[in-house]
């Protein structure tokens, strides 16, 4: 009898530990990636065996989550999305990131894998990227006459022209920390920068004429309310054909173009470069989105075997096709996959590859501190519509503010 | 025999026992699990483990504009939304303590805001506010008024906001105040309409006095509710335009959850829980001043 017992209890742990280590636990994002790879998980479980839990959460939950799971020391996860220029730093400093030691990176460019490698190692994949670009209304443009613009100068003339009672001239973010990223290119453009050498230089006086520049920009032409708009306030808008350009992230074309949210037809919907400015045109191109495995995970092997899956050139190419801006090179050199994809759009990507900057937000550990202090200058440039005369003070004040961040994270004079 | 021997010898703690437990567990253990960390430097962004550190996380709170800004916000939030809320909820009770076709339809009504979700009610208000597209500015215009910029300007925001809290909680008031109403007794009235007192009177003399109680038990209800408000300002504006509808609460969970300064997050909630401790305390005060 005893026997028996202890047989019995043998197979059941047996089988409880095979049903352990085949399973993984696997956090999305609501993302258009998330939503691809979780309808393709099926494929992945019944070729591997391997049974994937998978939960998908809004990006700042996603952000919450991992953090409170992985701070308490209790947290199971195993394979994670993670937006690196957001999080990577703070996820690495507390070691929440295991190194990716055996992955083949070579499909990656060098610029997106610089913001996930620490020391020699690389702990994340970048998936997605992004860069900033011109969307406008072929149609109300070809009606008022304007042609793409191609400088700052020429979008502000062409947003006076095109702005009416019934649709805004131009859209970009407005609500504070939202607009940090997409403010960034204006920045660069005007030869200015968030951080340089390790200290905060948004208070420079190229930078604080992009900062007054944007704020005449929206002020003046933009949709009302835009201080409260990021991107999800301003598809709507766009879609229903009340905006005639938006500057914005490459990302959300497949979803302007989609004939059954948008009412305005995708052959009237252009996409150009990002305009250039006085000191040249270096748009942001960045990695939004990567895949990492939980450093506490006790299944570090499965837990490979699904990344090199979810993040194989195969499933790149799939992403690719459905409009997705994939980080891997080789999707890009597919000429099967560029088929289904805008010229226009393969077009900007390239020139933002060529010229781009691979950071659209100050790259630092408190990050999300930092860019509700830079959004405070934005949003009192847009409420004066550039026109303030404090705002070189409150850039001043802000600088001191993302020093004293960079400071309190050891980060203060640190490249 | 034994067993039942203590059982029986020990009733007195063992019967409250489970409640003492899930007391301390769930309310007392947190609380001072905050107070704790509230004297601690952590923050995850700078990857160092927490440290003990005095008073210092409270300086730097208290040094910090936004937070001060926080608190004027979050007590005119309440005063305004707790006003309004006393005024129409007192008015509608009294209205609903007469007979008339339709009461039990209107009380049914009445109940409608109070099972909404905030997050709903907040998602629904947004489209309502919208500039572009909203309900608010169509009906302005209807009467020939200017739009407005409802939740998207800094200076109308905030009574933007309180105008969603009065229509969800002014009903929860009406109900407590008609329940109240329901329980005076008759003799008072009477004798006054002997005497010859008029309706205004019995009104001001009579029936709010008698009413008093209750009325400021549904005030404490909706004082500590107001001042921890949470789910509409997040769902609608997450504490913008800027930090425009930034309360206590917004700000405490900006400085945990984006901030990741997890002790100084705990300063924000440890000042909050105080504040919402003195107003019901103070209210309660008042209450047993007035005559039962």
């Amino acid at each position: 009898m005893k026997k028996l017992f202890a047989v019995l209890l043998a197979l059941i742990a047996v089988a409880f530990a095979g049903a352990q280590a085949k399973e993984l636990r696997v956090l999305l994002a609501n993302h258009p990636y998330g939503d691809l790879l979780k309808a393709a998980i099926p494929e992945f479980e019944q070729a591997s065996g391997i049974k994937v839990d998978v939960e998908q959460y809004q990006e700042s939950q996603l952000s919450t989550k991992l953090a409170t799971e992985f701070a308490s020391g209790s947290s199971t996860v195993d394979v994670f999305m993670t937006r690196p220029l957001q999080e990577a730093k703070m996820f690495y400093k507390n070691g929440w990131y295991a190194p990716l030691v055996t992955y083949d990176f070579s499909d990656f460019p060098k610029s997106a894998l610089s913001v996930v490698t620490f020391g020699s190692r690389t702990y994340v994949v970048p998936i997605v990227t992004e860069w900033e670009v011109l969307y406008y209304r072929i149609d109300l443009l070809k009606k008022a006459g304007v042609a793409v613009p191609k400088t700052l100068a020429e979008l502000e003339a062409a947003a006076a022209k095109l702005d009416s009672a019934g649709v805004a001239g131009i859209a970009s973010r407005g609500s504070a920390a939202a607009a940090v990223t997409q403010m960034s290119s204006y920045l660069y453009n005007y030869g200015g920068a968030y951080l340089d050498k390790g200290r905060a230089v948004f208070d420079s006086k190229p930078a604080v004429e992009a900062i007054r520049y944007y704020g005449r920009l929206l002020g003046t032409y933009g949709p009302t309310g835009v201080t409260a708009m990021s991107w999800d306030g301003i598809m709507p808008l766009f879609q229903a054909g009340k905006i005639a350009m938006w500057t914005d992230a490459s990302v959300f074309y497949g979803q302007i173009v989609d004939p059954t949210k948008s009412q305005v037809p995708a052959q009237d919907v252009g996409v150009a470069d990002f305009p250039a400015g006085p000191a040249g045109n270096t748009p942001f191109i960045s990695v939004s989105w990567g895949m990492a495995i939980s450093k506490k995970s006790p299944k570090q092997d499965l837990a490979r075997q699904f990344l090199a899956w979810a993040t194989s050139a195969d499933m790149a190419k799939r992403g690719l096709a459905a409009q997705i801006t994939m980080a891997r090179d080789s999707p890009w050199l597919d000429k099967t996959v560029l088929a289904k994809v805008n010229p226009s759009l393969v077009a900007t990507r390239a020139f933002a590859a060529k010229n781009g900057v691979p950071y659209d937000r100050p790259y630092m550990s408190a990050v999300g501190e930092a860019r509700d202090r830079i959004g405070e200058v934005i949003i009192e440039s847009i409420d004066t519509k550039g026109e303030s005369a404090g705002l070189e003070k409150k850039a001043a004040d802000m600088v001191a503010k993302v020093d004293e961040l960079l400071e309190d994270t050891g980060e203060l004079g640190v490249q | 025999m034994i067993k039942t021997g203590f059982v029986e010898r020990n009733l007195k703690i063992l019967f409250p026992l489970p409640a003492v437990l899930f007391v301390a567990v769930m309310m007392a253990f947190p609380v001072a699990y905050t107070l704790v960390l509230s004297f601690t430097n952590w923050n995850l962004t700078s990857g160092a483990p927490p440290a003990f550190v005095g008073l210092r996380s409270y300086a730097r709170v208290f040094a910090e504009p936004r937070f001060l800004a926080a608190a004027g916000r979050t007590f005119l939030f309440t005063a305004l939304a707790v006003a309004c809320e006393a005024l129409l909820g007192i008015a509608v009770a009294l209205v609903l303590d007469r007979e008339f076709v339709g009461k039990g339809m209107l009380k049914l009504l009445l109940l409608l805001p109070l099972v909404a979700t905030p997050v709903a009610v907040g998602i629904v208000f947004s489209l309502f506010y919208d500039p572009t597209i909203g309900l608010a500015d169509w009906a302005l215009s209807l009467v020939g008024l200017p739009k407005g910029a409802w939740v998207s300007g800094a200076a109308t925001v905030l009574p933007s906001l309180v105008l969603v809290d009065v229509w969800q909680w002014t009903p929860m008031v009406s109900l407590i105040v008609l329940a109240g109403l329901a329980g005076l007794s008759p003799e008072p009235y009477e004798s006054a309409r002997v005497d010859g007192a008029n309706e205004a009177q019995i009104l001001w003399r009579i029936t709010l006095p008698m009413v008093m109680p209750t009325i400021l038990t549904a005030l404490v209800l909706r004082t500590i509710d107001a001042l921890k408000t949470f789910d509409i300002i997040f769902a609608m504006t997450g504490g913008g335009p800027g930090y425009a509808s930034e309360t206590l609460n917004i700000l405490g969970f900006k400085y945990s959850f984006e901030y990741f300064r997890m002790g100084q997050s705990s300063v924000i909630l440890v000042v909050l829980f105080l504040v919402v401790m003195a107003s019901s305390m103070g209210i309660m005060r008042l209450r047993a001043g007035t005559p039962a």
